[in-house]
Formats: C-alpha cells, sequence, structure tokens
C-alpha cells in the first residue's frame, strides 16, 4: 500500500454510443482513509465514474487502479470495493440478516464467521433486533443503514456511495451525515460518496471533487472549494454566490457595470472580461460611508428586498446599472434592521471577493 | 440517535375508526354493482354447466347409452379407481409435468432474453411475434404441424436426411411439439412481465456483493422472477393436463390422455356419469392444487 493512493484514475473516458461522453480524461487520485466526495449536478459523469471504479461499467479509455492494482476488465465481484446504491437495491425477498450477509456468503466464507461479522456489521448501523425483518418493513433510515451494513461487513478498501441519503428527509440526512461520517472514522476505509447536495459535500468531506459535463473541473478541500472555486460553475454550484458582471481596470481592481471600482482577488490581465463573485455572508451593510471601515470596498446601493430567514435576513440592494448584492445579516441582537427604501453602504473586505475571468 | 425504535412509514392511524369503516362498506358494495354483469355471465355460462356435469355425474344410463335423471347412484364414481383410469391419469400427468418444465426452460431463456433487450420498441416487437401464432386458429395450425410432421413433410425430411430421427406424426415426441408449441406463448407471457419488471440494480447489488453472473441470476433473478414461472406454470399445466386436440390430432389414437379419454365418454362410448365423474373429479384436484401452489408461492415473494 505505498504511496497510500486508494483509487487512481488515469485518462478514464466514458463514452455511450458515439456523441455522449459521460466522463471525459479523467485524471483524480483518492487517498488512503479518506472522505472524498465527488459534486456535480445530475448528468455531470459523477455516478458513471463511481460505477467505473465499481467495475459495474467498464471505461471506453484509461485505466483504474485500487491499490495500485491494475483493474482492467475485472468483474464488479473481483473488485476489493463494495457499493451503497442510491436507492439502496436491498433484496426484497431476503430479511435484513440475509441481505448484510449475502456479500460474505457469496465469498465462501464459512458459517461462523459470517454469522459473527453479520452480527458485527448490524450492530455497528445500531440494526440490532431487526435482522429477522425484510426490507419492505423497514423505514427509509433503516433501509440505508442495511445498505451500509451489507457493503461494510465485507470489509472493502473502499466503499463507494451513489447519493445514499437522496431518498431522506431533512432531519434524517442530517443525522445520516454525522453518522456516516462517524463509521467513516471508526472502520478508517477510504470512502467515494457522489452527491449532487453541496452541503453535504462541504460538511462532510476531507476532499471534494467538483464535476460538472463530464469533466473533473475542481479537487480540493471543502474551505478550498469554497473560498477559491476556479471558475463560474464552481462558483454557483457550491453555495450562495453573488455575481457582478465587470472588468479589470487595473492589477487588482475590478470596474462594474455601472462604474465603481473595488478590490478582488484576481489573476487576470487589466481589460479582461470577468465577473465579480462574493459571498452574501461576507457583505455588510452600514448608513453612511463615515460608518463604514476604512480601507475596504464600500459600493452605494438601496434595499429593494427584505427576506426573513430566522436566523438570518437577507436584503437586496440594488446598485444602479451594476446590478445587485444579496446581503446575508445574522439576527443577532445587535445586527441593525434595515427597510426597503434605505439608502446603505455595502462593505466587504478585499480577499473577499473573486474576479473570475469568463 | 432515537430511530432505533421508529417502526417503517405507516399509515397515519384512522382519525375515526368507524367511520372509515363505513367508507370501506360502502365502497364494496359500489365495486359489487360494478360486476354484477360479470357475476351473471359466470354464473350463467360456468356455474350452471358444471353443476350440470356434477349433477348428471350421479345419473344413471339407459340402454341406448342415454343419460337417464333417475336412479341415482355413484357408479360413475367409483370406475375412477379402475386401473385403466389410473394409468390414463399417470400419462397425462407425465405429459403434463414434462411439457410444464420444458415450456419453463425454453420460455425462461427467451423471456429473459426479449425483457433484457435495451430498447422498448425490438422488445414490443419480439412479444408481437410471440402473439402471431393466435391469429389463427389453434386446430388450423395443429394440422398445420400434422403435414409438418407426416412422412413427407419438411420436419420427417430434415431428420430422415441427417439420419436423426424418422416420421414422428402420431407419436409421444409428436404429442409434445405439439403441446410444447402450443402452449409456450402462456409461459412467455407472465414471464416477460415478471423479468421485466426486475430491478436490474438488485442484479448489479449482487455482482459487487461477490456473485458470480450465475449465482447473481440463481439468488437474484431466478427468485424475483417466481410469480412469472408460478403464473405461467398454471397456464400451461392445467390445459396441458386436459388437452385434447394435440393428442387426438398428433397423438393418433395410440395415446390416449384424459381429455381423449374424457370425450370418448361423452361419444363413443355414451358414458356420460362416466364422462361428468372424470371432470369433475380433474377439475376438484385442480383447484386444490392450484390453491396449494399460490399458498406456498405468496410466502415466499
Amino acid at each position: 500500500m505505498d504511496g497510500q493512493i486508494a483509487v487512481g484514475l488515469r485518462g478514464v473516458t466514458k463514452r455511450f454510443g458515439e456523441d455522449v461522453i459521460a466522463v471525459n480524461e479523467m485524471d483524480l487520485e483518492i487517498r488512503d482513509g479518506e472522505f472524498f466526495s465527488l459534486l456535480g449536478p445530475s448528468g455531470c459523469g459523477k455516478t458513471t465514474t463511481l460505477r467505473i471504479i465499481a467495475g459495474l461499467e467498464f471505461p471506453t479509455n484509461g485505466s483504474v487502479q485500487i491499490y495500485g492494482e491494475e483493474m482492467g476488465l475485472r468483474p464488479p465481484n473481483k473488485r476489493p470495493v463494495n457499493t451503497v446504491f442510491q436507492s439502496y437495491a436491498l433484496f426484497p425477498h431476503m430479511n435484513v440478516e440475509e441481505n448484510v450477509s449475502f456479500g460474505l456468503r457469496m465469498q465462501n466464507v464459512d458459517d461462523v464467521e459470517v454469522r459473527r461479522r453479520t452480527g458485527k456489521a448490524i450492530d455497528l448501523v445500531r440494526l440490532s433486533g431487526m435482522e429477522k425483518r425484510r426490507p419492505n418493513a423497514l423505514s427509509g433510515g433503516q433501509q440505508q443503514r442495511v445498505a451500509l451494513a451489507r457493503a461494510l461487513v465485507n470489509q472493502p478498501k473502499v466503499l463507494l456511495l451513489d447519493e445514499p441519503l437522496g431518498a431522506l428527509d431533512l432531519k434524517l440526512r442530517q443525522t445520516m451525515q454525522l453518522e456516516l461520517k462517524d463509521i467513516q472514522n471508526e472502520v478508517g476505509i477510504s470512502f467515494v460518496y457522489v452527491t449532487h447536495d453541496q452541503e453535504e459535500a462541504l460538511t462532510m468531506s476531507d476532499r471534494i471533487g467538483v464535476m460538472n459535463e463530464g469533466e473533473l473541473v475542481q479537487v480540493g478541500r471543502s474551505e478550498d472549494i469554497y473560498e477559491s472555486p476556479v471558475n463560474l460553475f464552481v462558483a454557483g454550484f457550491v453555495g450562495d454566490m453573488v455575481f457582478l458582471p465587470g472588468e479589470i481596470a487595473e492589477s487588482g481592481t475590478v470596474r462594474l457595470a455601472g462604474g465603481e471600482t473595488v478590490q478582488a482577488k484576481t489573476n487576470s490581465a487589466p481589460g479582461t472580461k470577468v465577473t465579480l463573485a462574493v459571498r452574501p455572508e461576507k457583505l455588510h451593510l452600514y448608513g453612511d460611508r463615515s460608518e463604514a471601515p476604512s480601507g475596504r470596498n464600500a459600493v452605494a446601493g438601496t434595499v429593494t428586498r427584505r427576506i426573513f430567514y430566522g436566523e438570518a435576513l437577507y436584503y437586496e440592494i440594488d446598485i444602479g446599472a451594476s446590478g445587485a448584492f444579496d446581503v446575508r445579516v445574522e439576527n443577532v441582537p445587535s445586527a441593525k434592521r434595515w427597510d426597503v427604501g434605505d439608502d446603505v453602504i455595502v462593505d466587504f473586505h478585499l480577499e473577499a471577493a473573486t474576479a473570475i475571468a469568463e | 440517535m432515537t430511530m432505533l425504535d421508529e417502526g417503517p412509514d405507516s399509515p397515519s392511524e384512522a382519525a375515526n375508526p368507524e367511520l372509515e369503516r363505513r367508507a370501506q362498506r360502502r365502497e364494496s358494495w359500489r365495486g359489487f354493482f360494478h360486476a354484477v354483469p360479470a357475476y351473471a355471465y359466470l354464473v350463467a355460462f360456468f356455474v350452471l354447466p358444471l353443476i350440470i356435469v356434477f349433477v348428471f355425474s350421479f345419473a344413471s344410463r339407459g340402454r341406448t347409452g342415454r343419460p337417464i335423471l333417475e336412479n341415482w347412484n355413484v357408479d360413475g364414481w367409483t370406475r375412477l379407481t379402475d386401473p385403466l383410469v389410473s394409468t390414463i391419469v399417470g400419462r397425462s400427468l407425465f405429459v403434463a409435468v414434462l411439457n410444464t418444465v420444458l415450456c419453463l426452460i425454453i420460455g425462461y431463456a427467451f423471456a429473459y432474453w426479449i425483457a433484457t433487450r435495451p430498447k422498448q420498441s425490438t422488445r414490443t416487437l419480439l412479444l408481437i411475434l410471440v402473439l402471431i401464432p393466435f391469429w389463427s386458429n389453434f386446430l388450423v395450425r395443429t394440422y398445420a404441424w400434422r403435414i409438418l410432421l407426416d412422412s413427407d413433410g419438411y420436419i420427417t425430411q430434415i431428420g430422415e436426411f441427417t439420419g436423426l430421427w424418422g416420421r414422428m406424426l402420431f407419436t409421444l415426441p409428436a404429442v409434445f411439439l405439439g403441446l410444447l408449441y402450443g402452449y409456450l406463448p402462456f409461459m412467455v407471457l407472465p414471464l416477460y412481465a415478471a423479468i421485466e419488471r426486475i430491478d436490474w440494480s438488485l442484479v448489479e447489488a449482487g455482482r459487487d456483493l461477490y456473485a458470480s453472473g450465475t449465482r447473481a441470476f440463481l439468488k437474484i433473478t431466478l427468485p424475483l422472477s417466481r410469480p412469472g414461472i408460478i403464473a405461467g406454470s398454471i397456464l400451461v399445466f392445467i390445459p396441458s393436463l386436459g388437452a385434447y386436440v394435440t393428442p387426438d390430432i398428433l397423438g393418433g389414437a395410440k395415446t390416449t390422455l384424459l381429455g381423449n379419454f374424457i370425450v370418448i365418454q361423452f361419444g363413443a362410448a355414451r358414458n356420460w356419469p362416466f364422462g361428468s365423474a372424470l371432470s369433475g373429479a380433474i377439475l376438484i384436484v385442480m383447484v386444490l392444487a392450484t390453491i396449494l401452489y399460490f399458498r406456498s408461492g405468496a410466502r415466499t415473494v
């Protein structure tokens, strides 16, 4: 296990028929023991990538290695990985115990060992007492746990999860997110987690790979993806973002469509058309320029909308020809409330905004 | 975690059980009225004739063999113990079971192949091909087989050319060929319906869990197609057991099966009470067997 690369994809391309390219020239290294998420909108190729690792699809081009071993055309039953399927794919004609022990039985593990490991796996996902139930007599959350136990019982080197929480309601999803993370820490193997839910990816992952239209757009830690998106797609897909069109006036300065200039992180040359991207929670509102701290960006505007979210308020600030800012203000006692029609100054740190070339 | 004691997603408890029950009763009454024409039809053309058959099985025979509705007796039923009857029942069972097994093996392979065609249009076309024989009369089709299997028929010629078989007409193999041909669609259609409904991600899950292709088929695909296997087997077994036209036309007089035996009772032998008792006995056995079969299936599907 030198190098500690759990899954290595090199130049992996998957075509369906002549014109459909599901995955294009993908290079990716997933490390030993990490929680890695493939994040992207539906149809971006993330599930296909997972299926290629599992051996349920074979790449048109490129190679897949698992702990340095070339997988080639090896069928799924000969690969040291297991999958938690999107709709769980529990066997309806078997009870919980039979479902969980299926993989061990197929590997002809002896009876005593099967029972020991099955019991342990069912304990791990806290389903003891439900061994004899059929999947259709279980709730969504319980089915999800059976699917997890059924995969983990085989002690795979890598666990693949295809939107495993997609079918659960919000509360249960949040609990399961934490629990999945705990289980991953406990078993210590790499998880490759496919999701279209950016929040899920951010909260659970050690690293995220953002995919779009078959391409791996950006790979990095959650914070890197959130704070420094490489392009407009990543910026818009991960988290809320305010986008304003503009162009680079001089190094590090962006002139917005309405003529205001603000400073932003950029590596584009002057004259380049860019989009200024800034997170709503990094914006602050002041009644007057004199109140705003100096040495930061400040743009004047008018409140045109106010939305109360409970834990925060969203204000829409019209800044004329340049567009509008969405500003998120935490609902804390010290926060000043603004009304529609108020003139305000939108203030943000020089590092808070990124100018992304188009 | 509080989910341990959480039950399956059950419908919320009824607000008022009494109201709910009344609504259900009303619903079932409405259903009954909708079904009245069907019930009337079944009573007139199915239940009444069956009763007549049962009544006749206790009648006596006149001197010319005409059934007489007096001197009620159970001679028809006691004759069922005749060794000739058990020979014929045994032969018919053998034919029906073997035909069902052959239909199941061939039909499963074919239904599986149709159900796994990627394009819906291909599947529809193949199913239509399965149904095409029904567009012409069964009797006509059986006579067509007779031509094929006769001395100068193509099948006989091929057999003689290759030296593998001779003239099959009026032999048991000819009867099997005819039955297999006649009842295969009844096996293919329910099997197709069952196999097509299988969620293939279950098979993928099996493969992912270290099952080889063969074991995934045996442990997952096959048990999940069980409803189709049961339905198809019943649809083939029952008419095979009572088959009359095929053994008569393709088997000649040499192989008497239950169906032919009953026809003889109502025709040449002019023994209506015995024929009725035979029919009644088969019906009772079939109904009991079907109920048992469904019970055993219902528990595991």
